[in-house]
């Protein structure tokens, strides 16, 4: 009951999305929102439908996954697309009632809702495709550079993973504590708010104390094997480009220029 | 009391990518004053069949029916049911909350709803039942040793009166003197309630002295299901799926196939030592 969140959910499958470097797709998803911003009529969105298709196809991850993550901002992209379809000023084409509808404001209100849809759909086939580990690892190398000026980076990415990691524990044991509980006879659902948030109790104090001994194992367990920060640590499966990335790379500039020379063009001929 | 498993399914996870089938067409009947074992290798689904029993899982296929209704049923009522099949999980002092043992022990029946005397009574009950030292009764349930956090959980779901138990593997994590006493309490009140109970385990010597009935899980189907001494005549098979049959099957076997015609089928040592001690023409050791 509790696995449907899906926050940083990842799903096995052979593709070569799911092979390629994190920092090639880290690269590829801030280029590919970039483009989304780039995007702003009906050939840009034409051009990024394509892109998004390719990648969907190559990641071999179902649609109907993919779009899971959208149920949770339905309610969002109706109120933003209302709002952007009535308010934007411009010639009315439709009018009723004390409303109208602009041109403007339809076209305002389809590029938001596309962008925010494709926004969700691309950022998911990240997270899809990337194992948690291999996503800090890929901020980690990434983000390097920036030690040189103080920050942090080992700690931080220390942190994402370890938080990341106890995400299906504690889902598990918050599922088998529920399970346990109503058991006992316990009732999660009905009732008042008032009824509910008493029912919480004997969920969530089980669950904090063993979120603290689990907290206070690992600290114990990584001290054990002498951790004591990032300085000259090794790792196991250290990040390494093939050529697959570097062709990655390049597709991926290609797109960003094509979507910019798509833009371009269109507005020199006029075309929607 | 009655409960039958009629073809049962369940698959973890439906479209996730990481789907598990645990069960496949199970079929069981489990009825009153039955005390039954559950054995299988780790990862053999018995977690899985047993949270079926109380509708904590639902099935992906099949029915389940209790006292002839189907606890599918759209106005089933669940709640009811799990008063009636109580479930002890494994490591069940996880799920202690309360500020004393007795407070928690109360949890239960007293989301039954019974009065507050009636609560208090049952639950003084319990925690003598599972021999829980009454002078620690108001201390705070996090204080305690593994084995009496552990009798405290159990006597939460005792107090609740069910017409069946189930335990998810008890004894696990405790030593042998924890575990035996778990498992002499379980079988005193199996005598004397007469309720029906289900033990999960990994352990045939834990099941064959208690037990009269062993359902044998492999791969999320049951494998064998029948007394203690026709299951244990499959050593050989058990032994395939990575379990073993008790010390004393092995030893009637080999005495056995030496030619001392000793009882193959004894399960336990005292039985085993019946048998010989009568070929030597003796009665009692
Ligand atoms: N919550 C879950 N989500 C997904 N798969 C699960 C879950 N719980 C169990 N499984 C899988 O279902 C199968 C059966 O698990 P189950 O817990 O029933 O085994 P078990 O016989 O109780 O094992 P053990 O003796 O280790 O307790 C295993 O393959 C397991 O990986
Ligand atoms: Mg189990």
């Amino acid at each position: 009951m509790m696995r449907e969140i899906t926050i940083g959910q990842y799903y096995p499958a052979k593709s070569v999305i799911h092979s390629l470097d994190p920092r090639v797709k880290l690269f590829g998803t801030l280029m590919y929102i970039i483009a989304l911003f780039i995007a702003n009529s009906v050939s840009g969105f034409v051009f990024m439908t394509i892109v998004l298709s390719g990648i969907i196809i190559m990641s071999k991850v179902p649609f109907g996954y993919m779009v899971k993550g959208l149920k949770a901002i339905v309610v969002l992209l109706v109120v933003a697309g209302l709002f952007n379809l009535f308010l934007t000023p411009g010639i009315p084409v439709f009018t009723f009632w004390k409303f109208s509808i602009s041109m403007a404001g339809i076209r305002g209100a389809a590029l938001m809702v596309f962008r925010m849809i494709y926004l969700i759909i691309g950022t998911s086939i990240m997270s899809l495709t990337t194992t948690p580990n291999q996503l800090t690892d890929g901020l980690e190398k990434s983000m390097r550079p920036l030690s040189a000026i103080g920050v942090p980076v080992h700690e931080i990415a220390m942190m994402m993973s370890i938080a990341l990691r106890f995400i299906p524990i504690l889902t598990e044991e918050t599922d088998k504590i529920m399970k346990a509980q109503m058991a006992r006879g316990a009732d999660f659902d009905s009732g008042g708010i008032i009824r509910k948030a008493k029912a919480l109790v004997p969920l969530l104090v089980p669950l904090f104390v063993s979120a603290f001994r689990r907290a206070n194992d690992l600290a114990l367990a990584m001290e054990a094997r002498c951790y004591n920060g990032g300085e000259g640590r090794t790792k196991m499966k250290p990040l390494s480009y093939e050529t697959r990335d570097g062709i990655a790379y390049l597709i991926i500039l290609i797109a960003f220029i094509g979507i910019i020379a798509v833009e371009i063009f269109r507005k020199k001929i006029g075309f929607i | 009391m009655s409960l039958i498993f009629d073809h049962v399914s369940y698959t973890y996870s439906i479209g996730s990518g990481y789907e598990t089938k645990a069960l496949s067409d199970v079929s069981l009947k489990i009825g009153e004053r039955e005390f039954i074992g559950i054995i299988g290798h780790t990862g053999s689904g018995k977690s899985t069949l047993v949270q079926h029993m109380n509708g904590l899982l639902k099935a992906t296929e099949g029915k389940i029916y209790y006292n002839g209704e189907d606890i599918y049923d759209k106005d089933y009522d669940l709640k009811d049911l799990r008063t009636q099949v109580g479930m002890v999980f494994q490591y069940p002092e996880h799920q202690l909350f309360e500020t004393s043992v007795f407070e928690d022990v109360k949890f239960g029946p007293r989301n039954q709803g019974l009065d507050e005397q009636e609560v208090t009574l049952r639950a003084y009950e319990a925690l003598t039942k599972v021999k829980f030292p009454e002078d620690r009764f108001d201390q705070s349930p996090f204080d305690l040793s593994g084995g009496q956090k552990r009798r405290a959980a159990i006597a939460g779901v005792l107090a609740m009166k069910p017409a069946i138990l189930i335990l998810d593997e008890p004894t696990a994590g405790l030593d042998p003197k924890g575990r035996d006493e778990i498992l002499g309490m379980i079988s005193d009140m199996h005598n004397t309630v007469g309720n029906t109970i289900v033990l999960v385990s990994h352990s045939m010597e834990d099941v064959a002295e208690y037990v009269d009935r062993i359902i044998v899980m492999d791969e999320g189907s049951v494998l064998y299901d029948g007394t203690p001494s026709e299951v244990f005549s499959h050593y050989k098979k058990l032994e395939e799926i990575g379990l073993a049959a008790p010390e004393v099957t092995y030893l009637m076997h080999e005495l056995a196939d030496r030619g001392i015609p000793v009882d193959v089928n004894a399960t336990t040592i005292e039985e085993a030592c019946e048998s010989i001690a009568a070929y030597y023409g003796r009665t009692g050791i």
